[in-house]
């Protein structure tokens, strides 16, 4: 589907976010009798009607397993299946498909690399660089690592704004470094990490680096070749797709390299009891039968970004986050809990003496969906000396009518809860 | 009063009110009169696991009379453990062991409350429920 969404030639490109948001069906909705406010995007994004569309044709219309069926079904379930790989090939504007391997998310993209890239090439001594934002899924791969080989996890520091102290960063860098892991933008804290940077400064010692992309996606124009990292992984239900479909997307040289990590269908070109020969990039990561319909999804999420004049989206959602910012910061006694000068869509807050959880719970009787709690990176919380925040998270549907429905129900809150 | 007692008052008390604004704020007032607990007592120790916002619970008295008293960092948490405290803080370890929450699911709060905070209400029934148990057990 290639429905034109946004004015694409206007020069001062507005957002028709009227369009926009009827592509968004659940977005009809009331929740407690208010028209439903959907600031969690973060934690997960809504789909449009071309995702939700193109699952349900695939299953009404020619679901199959895929590869190596002769039946008309199978073969055009394989292609789609394909045809959705090219999809994601275009969004990261990687070299070629066989260096875009499906997983479940980025959490088991990351775990993939740990595993199989990372694990045989690395032992006491050896040392693995993340930051002190990332997200669990990029901190306990790692250390499960470590554990199990006797590397050690050095963190890099960030300063009080949530911004990655980069000077530190380099310092930290050295020859026994493996491996660089950094989130892209942070979903806890917004923060958007100069990734070409630090693929830059890691490049100089031959340091291969995994950008954990699952939140930037949604909102930047991703080019892995541009940013020269070695691998970078992201999950579709964070970009308009749905969940338990993601990917790794890994130089095709590391790839090649690399041991495959499941075994089991798919994955194999030969089998006998003596042995077994490994099917080709990008298949022989992929062991058993796949998430078709996920795949499928994700490649028509690909295909609805790009329906969109995604700088559009960008100055659409920093719009939001500035209103939202400015409204917040009228509140005595809230805190923005990242204030990185380049930020993703993400207010993240605390009030004093007022527990995140209420919050969220009182909100949501006005129709407003936010996430309370420590967004699964409770090391960035830690750094903050908060054990929680209130987050809320915008999409590109979201609109500044909605910021004043949430700022009214976050002062009935703070009215009762005070 | 029996726990069956005290289940029936609160949720008549409830159904005063005609919508969850109110009912939170009732709650929210409940938790702000409980008794603070001291340094010693908000302990490693006493903490519960399951529950989101932090909650310690402290278990004394003995079989005939357990006593209980809890507190949250949280303030809609703080009012569900007022109502807690009021079915079971004073009962027989059998009666607590032999009741069942009925209030919960009659005053709508299962239904109300995200499976998170429903997770800590069911954390803190589990410990009161834990600590009966063993008050039994030692008297047998």
């Amino acid at each position: 589907m290639s429905t034109s969404i946004g004015d694409q030639g206007a020069a001062a490109a507005e957002l028709d976010l009227a369009a926009i948001r009827a592509q968004f069906p659940v977005l009809e909705r009331q929740v407690h009798g208010k028209p439903l406010v959907y600031f969690d995007s973060a934690a997960t994004a809504q789909r449009p009607l071309a995702v939700i569309e193109a699952m349900d044709r695939f299953y009404r219309h020619s679901n199959a397993n895929v590869h190596r069926g002769v039946h008309q079904l199978s073969v055009e379930a394989s292609e789609a299946f394909e045809a959705a790989r090219e999809s994601a090939r275009r969004l990261l504007n990687a070299a070629s498909t066989r260096e875009v391997v499906f997983t479940r998310g980025t959490t088991e993209a990351i775990n993939l690399v740990a595993q199989s890239f990372l694990r045989p090439e690395i032992g006491p001594g050896d040392e693995i660089l993340i930051t002190h934002m990332e997200h669990h899924s990029n901190i306990v791969p790692w250390q499960l690592l470590c554990e199990q080989t006797g590397a050690e996890l050095k963190v890099a520091p960030i300063n009080q704004h949530g911004e990655l102290m980069l000077d530190a960063f380099e310092e930290l860098l050295s020859e026994r470094t493996r491996l660089v892991g950094v989130v892209h933008v942070s979903n806890a804290l917004g923060t958007i990490n100069p990734v070409a940077e630090i693929c830059r400064m890691a490049r100089r010692l031959d340091i291969p680096v995994l950008v954990d992309g699952a939140q930037a996606t949604p909102h930047l124009k991703v080019d892995v070749q541009a940013l020269d990292c070695d691998f970078y992984c992201l999950s579709a239900h964070k970009m308009y797709g749905p969940t338990g479909i993601g990917l790794l997307w890994g130089r095709e040289r590391h790839l090649e390299a690399m041991p495959p990590w499941q075994g089991g269908g798919e994955m194999i070109l030969k089998v006998s009891f003596d042995g077994t020969t490994f099917n080709e990039l990008p298949h022989k990561f992929e062991a058993g039968t796949p998430n078709i319909a996920g795949a499928i999804g994700l490649g028509a999420a690909v295909e609805f970004l790009e329906s969109v004049d995604l700088e559009a989206v960008a100055a659409h959602e920093a719009r939001l986050l500035a209103t939202a910012s400015e409204r917040l910061l009228e509140f005595p006694g809230l805190k923005l809990i990242g204030t990185a000068s380049a930020k993703g869509p993400v207010a993240s807050f605390a009030i004093d003496g007022v527990h995140a959880n209420d919050i969220g719970t009182i909100v949501d009787h006005a129709g407003v969906a936010i996430r309370t709690g420590h967004h699964c990176a409770m090391p960035a919380m830690q750094f903050f000396g908060v054990p929680a925040t209130a987050r809320a998270s915008f999409g590109m549907y979201n609109t500044v009518e909605e910021i004043d429905v949430f700022i009214d129900a976050l002062k009935t809150a703070c009215a009762m809860l005070r | 009063m029996s726990i069956e007692a005290v289940q029936r008052e609160i949720v008549e008390e409830f159904s005063l009110f005609d919508d969850w604004m109110d009912r939170y704020q009732y709650l929210i007032d409940l938790g702000r009169k409980l008794e603070p607990l001291t340094e010693e007592q908000m302990s490693e120790e006493h903490l519960l696991d399951g529950c989101q916002s932090r909650v310690w619970l402290i278990a004394g008295g003995d079989a005939e009379h357990l006593q209980f008293r809890a507190n949250s960092d949280a303030a809609i948490v703080s009012g569900l453990i007022a109502l807690l405290l009021r079915v079971y803080s004073g009962q027989p370890a059998r009666d607590i062991v032999a009741s069942k929450p009925k209030f919960v699911t009659e005053i709508g709060l299962s239904e109300h409350l995200s499976p998170t905070r429903a997770n800590g209400l069911d954390a803190m029934l589990n410990a009161i429920q834990r600590h009966a148990r063993r008050a039994l057990a030692e008297t047998n």
